[in-house]
C-alpha cells in the first residue's frame, strides 16, 4: 500500500496548471525573447541590467531550482500585475506609482558596497560582482502585509553563495542591507513617508537559509525597475516589505539592526515579520490574504508556506511576540 | 446652521439663478453628475470582470472600496464647503444643494460599506465583527457611518418639523465630527506618513476653522453691540 505524506508545499492535484496555461507561458516567453534579442548575447554573463527606459529584456543562462511553478503547484501571477503593482515607496505611495514614475531610473552601472564583519569588504561594481554566480529560477509566494498575494517567478542566486564568497567574521550575527538615497531619480523619497533610505535586516541563519535569493530578474527578465532593480532581495516567508528593493549597501554586524517599517511603527511591524496567520497586524487581520486574480481570499499559510524550511530557526521563540 | 431653504424660503438676488432653473434644470444636473464616478466605477468593474490585469488594476476589490470611499469624503468635504463659500461670495442659493450633497457623502459611504461587505469580505460577518471591534480604523469608519446615517435619516423637511429647527440643528452640528472622523479614518489606514490623508485633513480644517472664525466674529460683534451700555452703567455707578 502506498501511504503518501503530503507537505504544504506539495502539489495538490486540483492545483496542477493546466497545459494551456504553460503552453501560453512559453509563448510569452518566447515574444519576450525575441523583444530583448538584441540585448541577449547568450554569454554566461547575463545582462542583468535594464537599460534606460525599462525595456523588457531576457536574461540569459538562467538555470532551473527545485523551487519550480510545478513544485509549488499554484499559478503564476500575470507579469502585468506583478509589474503594474507594486509597493515600493521610493517611487509614489500609490500602487502603480512606482511602474509610472521608476521607467528612467538609472541601474547601471550599480555600485554595492560590501561591508562590517566580513574578509572581502569592498565596493564592487554590480555587474562584475554577479559574474561568477549562476543565476537560477525560483517560483516564491509572495504574501504583502497589506494580506495580498502573488506568485512570482524570481530570477536570483542565493544569498548564502555571496556571503561564502565575502568571507563572514566571527562577530556576524546579522546583515543590514539599504536602499539607494537618491531624491532627485526617486521621487518618493522627497517626502518623508518613511525615514529614508530605506533599511532592512536578516539574522545570518535566516540570510543563509537556501530560500533566501538575492534577485536580478523575474520572468526570466532583467528586473523591470518598479520591482527593485538592479538587485534586490527575496525571503518568502516573510512579509514582502522584508525583501528590499535596489539595494546598495550590506552590512555585517554583531547586534540587530534598524529597519524601516520597524522605525516607523514597531508596534506594527516587528523585525522578524515572518508571515504568521495568527498574529495579526493591529489594523487589519492577517488569517487570509488575496491572492491577486481571485475574488474569494484564501487562507494565509504560516510561514507562507514555507514552514518546513524555515520553521526550525524560530524554535524555542515566542512568535506573538517577536513577530 | 439651520435649514433656511426648508423652514423660511429666502429671497434668491434677483441677479442669481431663477428657483424654476435651480428645481428643474441645475439640480437635475449635480444629481446627474454626481452619480457619474459611481455609474463609471460600475461599468468598468463590469466590463472587466474584475480581473487582474483590466482598468481598475490588479487588486480591484480594493480598487473599488477606496475609490468609493474617496467620493464619500469628497462629498463630505463639499457639503461642508457650502457655508464657508456661501459665506465668501454671498451666493446664497448654495444653501439649496447642500442637502442634496451631503445625502450623497451618505450614498457613497453606504457603497463604500457595501463593497466591504460584499466584495472585500464576501458576508464573512466574523470576520466583519472582529474588524470593527478590533481594528480602529474600521471602528472609526463604521461609527461614523451611523452617524451619518443618523443624519441622513432625519435629513427630511418632515423630520425638521418634528424635532425642531433648533434640536434638528444641533444634531445636525455632528457633520463636523463627521468629518473630522472621515479624514482620521483615511489617516490611519494608510501605511507611513502619507500625502494625500494629510491634504483631506488640510481641507477639512480649513472649513471647520471657517466656522470657528466666523463664529468668534460674531460674538465679538454681538459683545461690541452690548459694551457701550455695560461701558455707559459702569460709568454711572462711578
Amino acid at each position: 500500500m502506498l501511504v503518501k505524506f503530503s507537505k504544504a508545499s506539495d502539489v495538490k492535484p486540483s492545483e496542477i496548471t493546466s497545459k494551456a496555461f504553460y503552453l501560453d507561458r512559453r509563448r510569452f516567453l518566447k515574444t519576450a525573447a525575441v523583444a530583448g534579442a538584441g540585448a541577449a548575447f547568450g554569454t554566461i554573463a547575463a545582462p542583468v541590467f535594464a537599460a534606460k527606459g525599462n525595456p523588457r529584456v531576457k536574461l540569459s543562462g538562467v538555470r532551473k531550482s527545485k523551487w519550480t511553478q510545478e513544485a509549488l503547484g499554484e499559478e503564476l501571477t500575470d507579469y502585468g500585475p506583478i509589474t503594474k503593482y507594486n509597493n515600493f515607496y521610493e517611487f509614489g505611495a500609490g500602487k502603480t506609482d512606482p511602474a509610472e514614475y521608476s521607467q528612467d531610473f538609472k541601474t547601471k552601472p550599480w555600485s554595492l558596497t560590501i561591508d562590517g564583519a566580513v574578509e572581502k569588504p569592498g565596493v564592487y561594481d554590480l555587474e562584475d560582482f554577479l559574474k561568477p554566480h549562476q543565476l537560477e529560477e525560483r517560483v516564491y509566494r509572495m504574501r504583502c502585509v497589506e494580506a495580498w498575494s502573488m506568485v512570482i517567478p524570481w530570477v536570483g542566486i542565493p544569498l548564502g553563495d555571496i556571503i561564502k564568497r565575502v568571507g563572514l567574521k566571527s562577530d556576524a550575527k546579522y546583515v543590514a542591507f539599504e536602499t539607494l538615497l537618491d531624491p532627485e531619480q526617486m521621487r518618493g523619497q522627497r517626502r518623508p513617508v518613511l525615514k529614508w533610505p530605506y533599511k532592512e535586516g536578516l539574522r545570518i541563519d535566516e540570510a543563509m537559509n537556501p530560500l533566501t535569493i538575492m534577485a536580478v530578474g523575474l520572468y526570466g527578465e532583467v528586473m523591470p525597475n518598479q520591482n527593485g532593480a538592479p538587485f534586490r532581495l527575496v525571503v518568502p516567508w516573510k512579509y514582502g516589505f522584508k525583501s528590499i528593493k535596489s539595494i546598495v549597501r550590506m552590512t555585517f554586524r554583531p547586534d540587530m539592526p534598524p529597519t524601516a517599517w520597524n522605525v516607523a511603527s514597531s508596534r506594527e511591524y516587528g523585525f522578524y515579520s515572518n508571515v504568521n496567520p495568527t498574529v495579526n497586524h493591529p489594523r487589519w487581520s492577517q488569517a487570509k490574504e488575496r491572492r491577486i486574480g481571485d475574488f474569494f481570499k484564501r487562507p494565509t499559510l504560516m510561514f507562507n508556506g514555507y514552514k518546513e524550511e524555515v520553521a526550525g530557526m524560530y524554535a524555542g521563540m515566542d512568535l506573538m511576540k517577536l513577530y | 446652521m439651520t435649514r433656511e431653504t426648508a423652514i423660511l424660503p429666502q429671497a434668491i438676488p434677483t441677479r442669481a439663478i431663477k428657483p424654476q432653473t435651480i428645481k428643474y434644470v441645475v439640480k437635475p444636473l449635480v444629481f446627474a453628475s454626481a452619480l457619474m464616478p459611481l455609474a463609471w466605477v460600475a461599468w468598468t468593474a463590469v466590463a472587466s470582470g474584475l480581473g487582474p490585469t483590466g482598468p481598475l488594476g490588479a487588486n480591484p476589490i480594493e480598487y473599488i472600496n477606496r475609490f468609493l470611499g474617496d467620493w464619500a469624503i469628497r462629498f463630505l468635504l463639499l457639503a461642508l464647503a457650502v457655508t464657508p463659500v456661501r459665506g465668501i461670495t454671498s451666493w446664497t442659493f448654495l444653501i439649496r444643494f447642500r442637502r442634496m450633497i451631503g445625502l450623497f457623502a451618505f450614498f457613497y459611504a453606504c457603497m463604500h460599506l457595501s463593497s466591504y461587505i460584499v466584495l472585500d469580505q464576501f458576508f464573512d460577518w466574523t470576520e466583519i465583527w472582529k474588524d470593527i471591534t478590533k481594528r480602529n480604523y474600521i471602528t472609526v469608519g463604521m461609527v461614523n457611518f451611523v452617524l451619518l446615517a443618523s443624519l441622513a435619516a432625519t435629513s427630511t423637511n418632515g423630520m425638521i418639523k418634528r424635532l425642531g429647527a433648533k434640536r434638528w440643528t444641533k444634531l445636525h452640528k455632528l457633520i463636523y465630527v463627521i468629518g473630522i472622523a472621515a479624514c482620521l479614518h483615511f489617516y490611519m489606514m494608510r501605511k507611513g506618513v502619507q500625502l494625500e490623508p494629510i491634504i483631506y485633513a488640510g481641507i477639512c480644517a480649513v472649513l471647520l476653522a471657517y466656522r470657528v472664525a466666523a463664529h468668534l466674529k460674531k460674538k465679538a460683534r454681538a459683545g461690541r453691540a452690548e459694551n457701550p451700555d455695560r461701558a455707559g452703567a459702569g460709568a454711572a455707578h462711578r
